[in-house]
């Protein structure tokens, strides 16, 4: 560089020009490297789902639209349907929304508005450090503290009160006369922890950093010149929260909720142990089952043949339902962004 | 009338500001909980040998094997994940701005950000784990550089998202500066930009770290694992999520605590550098 510019200043046209080409060839190289690194970005999503529906397409053949809703999972005669890990997947992650989304409200309430400004920082963190710790903790801590909990406390008490065999004896006045609402509440193994409300909670834990984190950072972005003229016509800090802020942020709002549902779907460990891997069609909260992301974890390794196809065929759909709920997420929190710039 | 009326509005705002305030300390139970069981359940464990000895002899309560293969494999995915992702997410800062694939590519990474892991553990060994047969007279091999090339693609789009977001907050001046004087783009991007923004892209590269420390799913199908120490990157290797895993899986109670403890350290290293990442550099990067 030194050289060629000392170069430039005596002989200024040959030199000058021959640099100029280089660096324009240079640059061209440069900017075509870089492209091609942001391409692969696309790639490996085009290849995730492609390679997905190629090793499924199998499955897809065999039982075509039957698989999503036939509820057999039987490796032993290869017969397989989607249905029941369809069903643990939605199931755990609503019970996952139910739980999470007033909680994360809450803390993101709490920190943009309630707690003293010494104690946003530190408790924010702390909130944060649960988004940190690997979903295999959860997974362990669900298995050997959590399950256990379930089964001994919260368990009992819902099935004391909502189903038709209650272990207490008695059945519920409300479900004498509602006898629907047992249905959700039965168990085969009423003393077993696993199940899809467990592994629902577990998941709960786990999105409320990701949801309340969405929720704090758009709740900053109300001006505060419209929360102060609120506060001056006299409304209370509630007040304020649901008719100002909420209103303001809502599309954002939904999206941090749809980010974090797209979490609950595609995560894998910390439901692994927790629903447990049983593949018969129930209605119960209460009862075992199986997630997608959990079936194909525990069985991919020794399926051979079609039922490794039925899991990349699961593979799939899971891929294509959490891409279209992130992609429902991102573009609420973009338009949020293009008003803030505004 | 009025006056009841200011009653509920006060007594609705106290409840509303009493179940914010439960709502946190719920969050922070489940935080305290989760640490003080990890602590606590795997205390025993704890040992010198958990870090000399190897699972292939699992009653010796040792996890080396597991904690070098993570090593590696971490090492590997980030070694492939950062140029890439640098080089990714300065397109997107600095060339994209005249192209419609720009926007495009920034919005499917912040959906790769989020997409299942264990998908991305599928695609690898779909791509790299089945051609092994023909490599290697029809076996299929799992490999440690299956897993790095799992774990890169899990780092890529926190990479990318760092360095594009950090670019961009490259004053403009200094490339009007630097292009003045007759800099070329490429020169003035490597030389200038980058090094300006050096700080919180060392920031993305150590979250993406904290992020594929901890994950189990995508490896279970491409390193799978070894109960031995493995050095070569062509062959299966441990890591500590994986052996976590089998050994929260296993009957033995004993098995279960060493997996506690592997479990505690796991965690203290993923905490320990996302604390690092946000306090060494001090600097505002989003990552959810």
């Amino acid at each position: 560089m030194h050289a060629t510019a000392s170069n430039a200043a005596t002989a200024p046209g040959h030199t000058g020009a021959r640099r100029t080409s280089t660096d324009s060839r240079n640059d061209l190289i440069f900017g075509w490297v870089l492209k091609a690194c942001a391409l692969l970005v696309l790639l490996s999503l085009i290849g995730a789902a492609g390679s997905t529906l190629w090793l499924g397409q199998d499955a897809f053949r065999t039982f075509g639209w039957g698989f999503l809703t036939s509820a057999a999972w039987d490796p032993s005669n290869d017969q397989y349907g989607a249905l029941v890990p369809i069903m643990g997947t939605v199931g755990t992650a609503m019970i996952a929304l139910v739980v999470a989304v007033p909680i994360s409200f809450g803390i993101a309430l709490f920190l943009t508005e309630i707690a003293p400004q010494w104690l946003r920082g530190p408790v924010a963190s702390a909130i944060e450090l649960l988004a940190g710790i690997p979903s295999i903790i959860y997974g362990m801590w669900g298995l050997f503290i959590f399950a256990p909990f379930v089964a001994e406390h919260i368990k009992p008490w819902l099935m004391n009160n909502f189903s038709s065999e209650p272990p207490d004896g008695q059945v519920s006045w409300l479900v004498q006369h509602v006898p629907w609402i047992a249905k959700f509440f039965s168990s085969e193994y009423p003393f077993f922890g696993a199940g899809v409300l467990t592994a629902g909670l577990v998941l709960a834990v786990m999105i409320i950093p990701f949801i309340s984190s969405v929720m704090r950072e758009v709740f900053q972005t109300v001006p505060t010149r419209l929360k102060e003229s609120a506060y001056a016509l006299g409304s209370s800090t509630w007040e304020v929260v649901w008719d100002i802020v909420v209103p303001y942020t809502r599309t954002a709002v939904i999206g941090g909720v749809f980010l974090g549902l797209g979490r609950a779907l595609g995560e894998t460990m910390a439901v692994a142990f927790v629903l447990g891997n049983t593949f018969k069609f129930s209605w119960s909260f209460l009862e075992t089952g199986s997630s997608i992301a959990s079936t194909i974890a525990n069985q991919f390794g020794e399926a051979q043949g079609l039922q490794r196809s039925a899991l990349m065929a699961l593979a799939f759909l899971l891929f294509v339902v959490t891409f279209i709920v992130l992609l429902i997420a991102r573009l609420m929190l973009r338009r949020l962004a293009t008003k803030e710039g505004n | 009338m009025s006056a009841s009326l200011y009653t509920t509005r006060r007594i609705k705002n106290v409840v509303a500001m009493v179940l914010s305030v439960i709502a946190t300390g719920l969050g922070l139970f489940f935080l305290a909980w989760i640490l003080w069981e990890t602590l606590s359940q795997g205390a025993s464990a704890l040992k010198p040998q958990l870090f000399t000895k190897i699972t292939a002899y699992r009653e010796e309560g040792g996890l080396a094997n597991a904690m070098i293969g993570s090593l590696i494999l971490n090492f590997l995915g980030i070694l492939i994940a950062t140029p890439i992702g640098v080089a990714a997410g300065t397109w997107l800062a600095e060339y994209s701005r005249r192209s419609r694939l720009g926007p495009a590519i920034r919005f499917l990474n912040d959906i790769l950000l989020s997409a299942p892991s264990i998908v991305l553990g599928l695609f690898v060994y779909t791509i790299v784990v089945l051609p092994s047969k023909y490599l290697s007279n029809g076996n299929v091999t799992f490999s440690g550089i299956a897993g790095g090339i799992a774990l890169a693609l899990i780092a890529l789009p926190v990479i990318v998202r760092t360095t594009d977001e950090m670019l961009r907050l490259v004053p403009g001046t200094l490339r009007e500066a630097a292009l003045s004087l007759g800099v070329p783009q490429w020169k003035l991007t490597t030389q200038i930009l980058i090094r300006s923004a050096r700080s919180g892209i060392v920031t993305g590269v150590l979250l993406a770290l904290a992020r594929i420390s901890g994950e189990t799913a995508p490896l279970l199908f491409t390193a799978f694992g070894n109960t031995f120490t493995s050095l070569n990157p062509l062959t299966p290797m441990a890591s500590l999520p994986q052996i976590i895993y089998e050994y929260t899986k296993d009957p033995s109670p004993d098995i279960n605590t060493i997996a506690w403890a592997g479990a505690f350290v796991l965690t203290m290293f993923v905490l320990a550098l996302s604390l690092i990442a946000r306090f060494a550099f001090r600097s505002k990067v989003s990552h959810d």
